[in-house]
């Protein structure tokens, strides 16, 4: 009838703050409540409560076939988007119409009980995912194949690694040949060959007359893979198009935090033994800022809770630019804690960029948290921060007098000097 | 491809605020039945992970309590037993009663404890406090053989009337899903019913005939004790199993009716409220 897979018209959703605090989700609360409008006659009371639009009047309509970009910062409206299009929430207004099996994952894994079995978790994650029996057990070896985890199938998965954990996790979504397939920020974690390896499958998946919303923080990825995109802010839609006009607005409109911090454990980025609670970008001073003039100093911040003692752990930053060139990866080299088991408890950590060294223009970060041997991710915050260098032209930077294009990845301002002979 | 056929006369999927009347959704719930399955394995294969005795905690509970009521009821304050011996006497009331009580506590708390889930990923809701309520009928088939040993010691053989024991077990599981689907919604926003459903099952065995037969409880008070649907079940139990006096049969109607009410309420309420799950756990 018609090629369109995915329709979403005026789509919002509204949280009300505060509904969830012990004042009002308490039994007694709603008892005191509702006796006290009995007793005083009155309709309900006058509730001041917050409201807070996480989405807003979001349209758009993605054709059959097509491999479709969401992006925008932290707190953008992305995942709720997701939610409601996975029917994990539902919108409290608007519609989204939905045509073909459908498949929404919001984090590889889903339905992995730890005690189980590789073998069982691949049944029991299959079923939530709605397939069947039938299907499941026929697919099982390729499953299993893709994820390369065949030695330990029947292990409990609780003495996986994290790596072979998200392989099968994504094995199993991969494996569901949904019409329609929702992939969220999960290809970020694994090692890069196996990031590719899913890249490969998903474009695979987009090449089969497949619908794929592919929500990510990697530019490169969605110019690649994607025909358009839309990018939301604030829970609306800045700019809709094809997928590179789109990245490139993000990337120059300066839709970047310069903190992002996680207040909820559940949902900040992390394992079971590390978890982020913060990451910010700010001056010496600790003033967070999202510009900063280029001679000065700019300190990169990352605050985690360690749950498990005696992990050793290196907190690491990715440093990109808006070419999306990494300007460089810093691993975390405090002679304190290189090589020591980690206490728990909550640890920041700084790296200070020295003033004059970044050249101009829009840096993101990434944060990330590892063991460095034997080699294993534990956190990976994707573009979590960003801010922009700026040089004011007072004439003590790198770039002096000159006014011009002013190519290069770093601009330190070097040690010249200078033998004179008078003629 | 296999699946064309399916792939054209798939339905649209529409998602939106609902409101007003909020239907069932047997269908859906049909087409998950293998997820049903698949939890109430996940639940069997995890439960007794990393235990010594396994299973042997099924046991324990319910026939520790019958060794305690057989001491203090019938020892010390020489509660009638119908005529049977008290150990069978109680073991054939705690036996469904343990099937009710455990699933009810189960049934309330599963809403929130498959919270990981339900914020991740969709699938019909009412399977989660469904299948928190039926794997205790593994216990209990484990609890009814050991009930079946004792029969034939004490040498009390079922009659016919067995045949409805199928039909007390089924009303008691309901009866526990009734109630839990109300009690799993409320404690998702109000936590508080976690730590009331305790309380509540220990009060409602006092008033269901576990300890004491419903004999005790006089004529004229009959109608209103089957409004508990657990005096019916319980009396009912006895009868198909050991055979002694038929249950009073207006008590059991009034508990059916009941059972119905509460189970229909229940449903309709637990899918109106399940769609503010997602943000609330």
């Amino acid at each position: 009838m018609s090629n369109i897979a995915v329709s979403v018209t005026r789509l919002s959703k509204c949280y009300r703050l505060g509904t969830t605090h012990a004042q009002d989700g308490s039994l007694a609360g709603a008892l005191t409540r509702g006796l006290r409008r009995l007793i005083n006659g009155q309709p309900a009371s006058p509730q001041t409560q917050d409201t807070l639009w996480a989405l807003r009047d979001v349209s758009f309509e993605i054709k059959k076939g097509e491999v479709f970009g969401v992006i925008g910062t932290n707190g953008s409206g992305k995942s709720t988007l997701l939610k409601i299009l996975s029917r994990v929430t539902e919108p409290t207004r608007g519609r989204a119409l939905i045509h073909g099996r459908f498949c929404g994952l919001l984090e590889v894994g889903t339905g992995f009980h730890p005690e189980l079995t590789g073998r069982d978790n691949v049944f029991m994650s299959g079923a939530i995912l709605g397939m069947k029996r039938q299907e499941i057990a026929r697919k099982f070896d390729e499953i299993v194949a893709f994820a390369e985890v065949e030695p330990f199938i029947d292990t409990p998965v609780k003495h996986y690694s994290s790596g072979m954990y998200v392989r099968l996790g994504f094995s199993v979504l991969a494996h569901m040949d949904p019409d329609i397939l929702i992939v969220d920020e999960v290809l970020a974690v694994g090692d890069v060959r196996f990031q590719k390896k899913c890249m490969g499958k998903m474009e695979d998946v987009g090449q089969h007359g497949r619908t794929v919303i592919l929500v990510s923080h990697d530019m490169p990825a969605i110019t690649r893979m994607c025909s358009r995109a839309i990018l939301l802010n604030k829970g609306e839609i800045v700019q809709a198009g094809p997928a590179h006009e789109v990245v490139n607005h993000y990337l120059h409109a300066g839709h970047i935090q310069p903190a992002v911090e996680w207040p909820d454990p559940t949902e900040a980025p992390g394992n079971e033994v590390v978890r982020l609670c913060a990451v910010r970008v700010q001056t010496e001073s600790g003033t967070v800022m999202d510009r900063f003039d280029i001679r000065n100093p700019i300190d990169l911040e990352v605050e985690f809770d360690v749950a498990k003692a005696g992990h050793v752990f290196v907190p690491v930053f990715n440093l990109y630019n808006e070419e999306d060139v990494i300007v460089f990866i810093a691993h975390d080299r405090d002679p304190n804690w290189q090589r020591t088991p980690r206490p728990t408890g909550r640890y920041t950590s700084t790296a200070r960029i020295p003033g004059n060294w970044l050249a101009e223009g829009m840096m993101s970060v990434s944060a990330l948290m590892m063991t460095e041997d034997p080699f294993r991710m534990h956190v990976h915050a994707p573009r979590a921060i960003g801010f922009r260098v700026d040089d004011s032209g007072a004439g003590d930077s790198a770039r002096g007098d000159f006014h011009g294009r002013w190519p290069g990845v770093v601009r330190p301002l070097l040690e010249w000097r200078t033998k004179y002979l008078p003629g | 491809m296999e699946s064309t056929v399916e792939q054209e006369s798939m339905a649209v999927l529409v998602i939106e605020p609902r409101t007003g009347y909020i239907q069932v959704g047997w269908r859906e719930l049909w087409a998950s039945r293998e997820l049903l399955y698949f939890l109430a394995w996940r639940d069997l294969k995890t439960r007794y992970a990393q235990t010594a005795i396994g299973a042997g905690w099924a046991l324990m509970q319910p026939l520790l309590s019958t060794l305690i009521f057989t001491l203090v009821f019938s020892h010390l304050a020489k509660v009638p037993s119908d005529g049977l011996p008290y150990p069978l006497f109680a073991f054939a009331a705690i036996l469904p009663w343990s099937l009710f009580a455990r699933s009810l506590e189960r049934s309330t708390l599963s809403v929130v404890t498959e919270g990981g889930l339900i914020k991740k990923v969709y699938f019909p809701r009412l399977i989660i406090p469904i299948a928190a309520t039926f794997i205790n009928l593994v216990d209990f088939t484990v609890g009814l053989l050991i009930l079946m040993g004792m029969m034939t010691w004490y040498q009390v053989l079922p009659q016919w009337t067995v045949l409805f024991l199928p039909l007390f077990v089924v009303v008691a599981l309901l009866t526990a899903l009734s109630v839990s689907l109300w009690l799993s919604a409320l404690n998702v926003k109000y936590r508080d019913v976690a730590s009331v459903v305790p309380l509540m099952t220990q009060l409602w065995m006092f008033a269901s005939p576990v300890l004491y037969p419903a004999s005790l409880v006089p004529e004229s008070l009959r109608w209103y004790y089957g409004l508990n649907p657990m005096a019916g079940v319980i009396e009912g139990f006895r009868w198909a199993l050991l055979g002694k006096s038929a249950p009073d049969w207006t008590m059991v109607a009034v508990s059916l009716v009941v059972v119905g009410f509460l189970l229909i309420g229940g449903v309709m309420f637990f899918r109106r409220v399940e769609r503010t799950f997602a943000d609330l756990i």
